[in-house]
């Protein structure tokens, strides 16, 4: 039978299939973060069990750490609370932590990467929902709750149901000016937010085999907001490239055994899957996020849309109460929006060519007078790399602020966040509500296009510049 | 987790689509590293004016829903982060039972972790027990897990479909660690025959 890249990977990890249970899988890799391990590790320790295989995991501080001032004890006690419990967790527990001193400290799925620990056709699991990103490799890899944390930790296995799969093919050449996250963001405006729920994803067509590894983690990232499980892309030679070398990766004959392995796992020619959708690259404009939900999103040179435009009465009422909370009006162009805030980072958008791309643009420029703009590299090294390549100078002098790692402004928990009604061109995967602040109103873009937003003090197409 | 009991109980209308979980639990009531404590802030943005005080707008502050263990929403109710404190502050708050059209993969399966039975229903479904709830603020459902099965005052009841495993521990209460662990000789043998054919990640 012709099988799909997730029913390989599926079938090769399944522990127990039988009636009446749940099947379970293994899982290869465990991903912890400070926000979403605690209570995890108490209910072990309440238990009396312990972490089966401590080397399947690695964990990192990213949600509540501060991007300035790194030297100071945290201010917030709650969040210091948390960031001790998690060191106190990993030494008791033999794990292996990036913690904030650490050199290959950073936002967790940007580090985990970097080190090679993620390979074409693991199982990985996380408590954080943009564990999607690891899909990039190959790998199966999805967000799971803190009862799921701890289940894993106890059991390197977990209950899962088998997911339906989804082709999303993206043909032909993406334009110079798109990036990967504009496919994201175009992809969730075509199937909305549930758009993707009970499936597994996988990328495919030339656009997506076009991307860098970079790129295909910021697609893989936001799989999760068109509500897939996980999103894939088929490994090749650069996935291969990538990982050739890194600390985690196979060595010498046991990478000649690994790539026999990872080129047996894209899936087969013929294989079926359960729904399949298809787009164009070249009419993929660079997207802005208009409302309050990332299927609420258009291109740069659109206009607001108006409730009356929706045909579906739900879709209506949510553009309605979106263009209120974001303080839009119907019909408005996307460039004459003003922002008031710019956020260049993430688990999304916190790579070294992210910055690459947003340094190109902002080169040579100056922040618009009011606009307040931030870069927050995704780790120590995405950090140190763009400083050898002199990145940081380039937003230092068109008046960025420079900070250190972390999640920052994308979930706004360590004190960096938007006041009630400031405006964020932001290249974080969310829009909610509050997201970014209570009241912040957050407009999802690729790091180029908040560039240019930063220095126009509005939003504009950068296909123009 | 106590075991999931037939109950007739208030039924709270919140009538909005793709409710995500940041609403249900915004992100400044992440860092406790605690499980309990989170009902309190429950949809705390929506829920308090910027004072503190209650606002009487939100659609939980009603009267007619205090106590309700019963919520009725939109679809695509929990989506967004994984975060399993949303759960544990929509259990804490007081309901056992969702019903809505769709959830969130990952809040659906948290919710069963949680002692939460999270109840899909078609769109004609929802519009007929939010109407009935709209009409009479305050009705009564009476939840059924056993049989599957919801009844309400004007005959909008259903049965529902659940996965067998998930309603059995809800009943029972059971938990899946110890239910999994039952299988450890199985995860033994998997881990011997894994180190054989992927040896490069044992090293």
């Amino acid at each position: 039978m012709k099988k799909t890249m997730y029913e390989k990977i599926w079938d090769s990890h399944l522990v127990v299939d039988v009636e009446g249970q749940a099947p379970l899988i293994y899982v290869d890799r465990h991903l912890m973060h400070e926000v979403t391990s605690p209570q995890a590790f108490e209910g072990l320790k309440i238990s009396g069990r312990k972490v089966r295989n401590p080397h399947s995991i690695l964990a990192t501080m990213d949600h509540c750490v501060p991007t300035k001032n790194r030297d100071l004890p945290i201010a917030d006690l709650i969040a210091r609370k948390q960031i001790e419990t998690m060191a106190e967790n990993c030494l008791e527990n033999g794990l292996n932590l990036y913690d904030m001193k650490s050199p290959n400290n950073g936002v967790i799925h940007v580090v985990v990467p970097e080190h090679g620990f993620v390979h074409p056709g693991m199982v990985v699991v996380c408590g954080d929902s943009h564990t999607a990103t690891h899909g990039a490799f190959g790998a199966l890899a999805f967000g799971i709750g803190t009862s799921e944390v701890e289940h894993v930790m106890a059991t390197q296995t977990l209950p899962q149901k088998k997911s339906k799969t989804m082709l999303v093919q993206v043909n032909g050449e993406l334009s110079k000016y798109s990036t990967a996250k504009d496919i994201a963001l175009a992809i969730i405006g075509k199937i909305g937010t549930a758009g993707g729920t009970g499936h597994v994803i996988e990328y495919a067509g030339d656009a997506i085999k076009a991307l860098s590894m970079e790129g295909r983690m910021t697609l893989c990232n936001m799989a999760i907001e068109a509500g897939a499980r996980a999103g894939l892309v088929a490994p090749d030679e650069k996935t291969y490239e990538y990982l050739n070398g890194k600390e985690f990766a196979p060595k010498a004959a046991m990478w000649e055994q690994a790539l026999a392995y990872w080129k047996s796992l894209p899936s087969d020619v013929g294989a079926e899957f359960d729904t399949v959708i298809t787009l164009n690259a070249a009419d993929i404009a660079p997207q802005v996020s208009w409302g309050t939900s990332p299927e609420q999103v258009i291109g740069v040179n659109a206009n607001v849309p108006a409730p009356e435009s929706f045909d579906n009465e739900g879709k209506r009422k949510a553009c309605e109460s979106a263009l209120a909370y974001m303080g839009l009006t119907p019909n408005m162009p996307i460039t004459d929006i003003k922002i008031d805030y710019v956020f260049i980072g993430s688990c999304t958008n916190g790579r070294i060519e992210d910055f690459r791309s947003a340094a190109e643009v902002a080169k040579g420029t100056t922040v618009a007078d009011g606009v307040t703009a931030i870069v927050v590299p995704g780790s120590y090294h995405v950090k140190e790399q763009a400083e050898k390549e002199g990145l940081d100078k380039i937003f230092i002098e068109a008046g960025w602020e420079w900070r250190e790692p972390g999640c920052s402004m994308c979930l706004a928990m360590n004190g960096d966040e938007l006041s009630k009604g400031q405006r964020c061109a932001s290249t974080s995967n969310r829009n909610f509500e509050g997201r970014q602040g209570k009241g912040g109103r957050t407009h999802l873009v690729s790091p180029a296009m908040a560039a240019a937003a930063a220095a126009a003090g509005h939003f504009v197409d950068i296909r123009t510049l | 987790m106590q075991p999931y009991t037939k109950h007739e109980s208030i039924a709270a209308l919140m009538n909005r689509s793709n409710v995500d979980t940041d609403q249900i639990i915004p992100k400044q009531f992440l860092k406790k590293v605690e499980r309990s404590g989170f009902g309190v802030h429950l949809f705390h943005d929506w829920r308090y004016n910027d004072d503190g005080s209650d606002n009487a707008e939100f659609e939980l502050n009603k009267p007619a829903f205090k106590g309700a263990k019963i919520l009725v929403a939109g679809d695509n109710f929990g989506c967004g982060s994984s975060r399993e404190h949303a759960p544990w502050a929509i259990a804490d708050y007081g309901f056992n039972t969702i019903i809505s059209t769709s959830y969130a993969d990952i809040f659906y399966n948290n919710c069963f972790k949680n002692g939460i039975l999270a109840i899909i229903v078609s769109q004609a479904q929802l519009d007929a027990l939010m109407a009935e709830i709209a009409a009479n603020e305050g009705v009564k459902f009476i939840v059924d897990l056993e049989n599957r099965a919801v009844t309400t005052p004007a005959g909008n009841g259903f049965t529902f479909e659940i996965d067998p495993f998930r309603q059995g521990n809800l009943l029972s209460g059971l938990d899946d660690i110890g239910l999994t662990l039952k299988h450890v000789d199985k995860i033994d043998a998997y881990e011997v025959k894994h180190k054989q054919s992927y040896p490069w990640l044992w090293v």
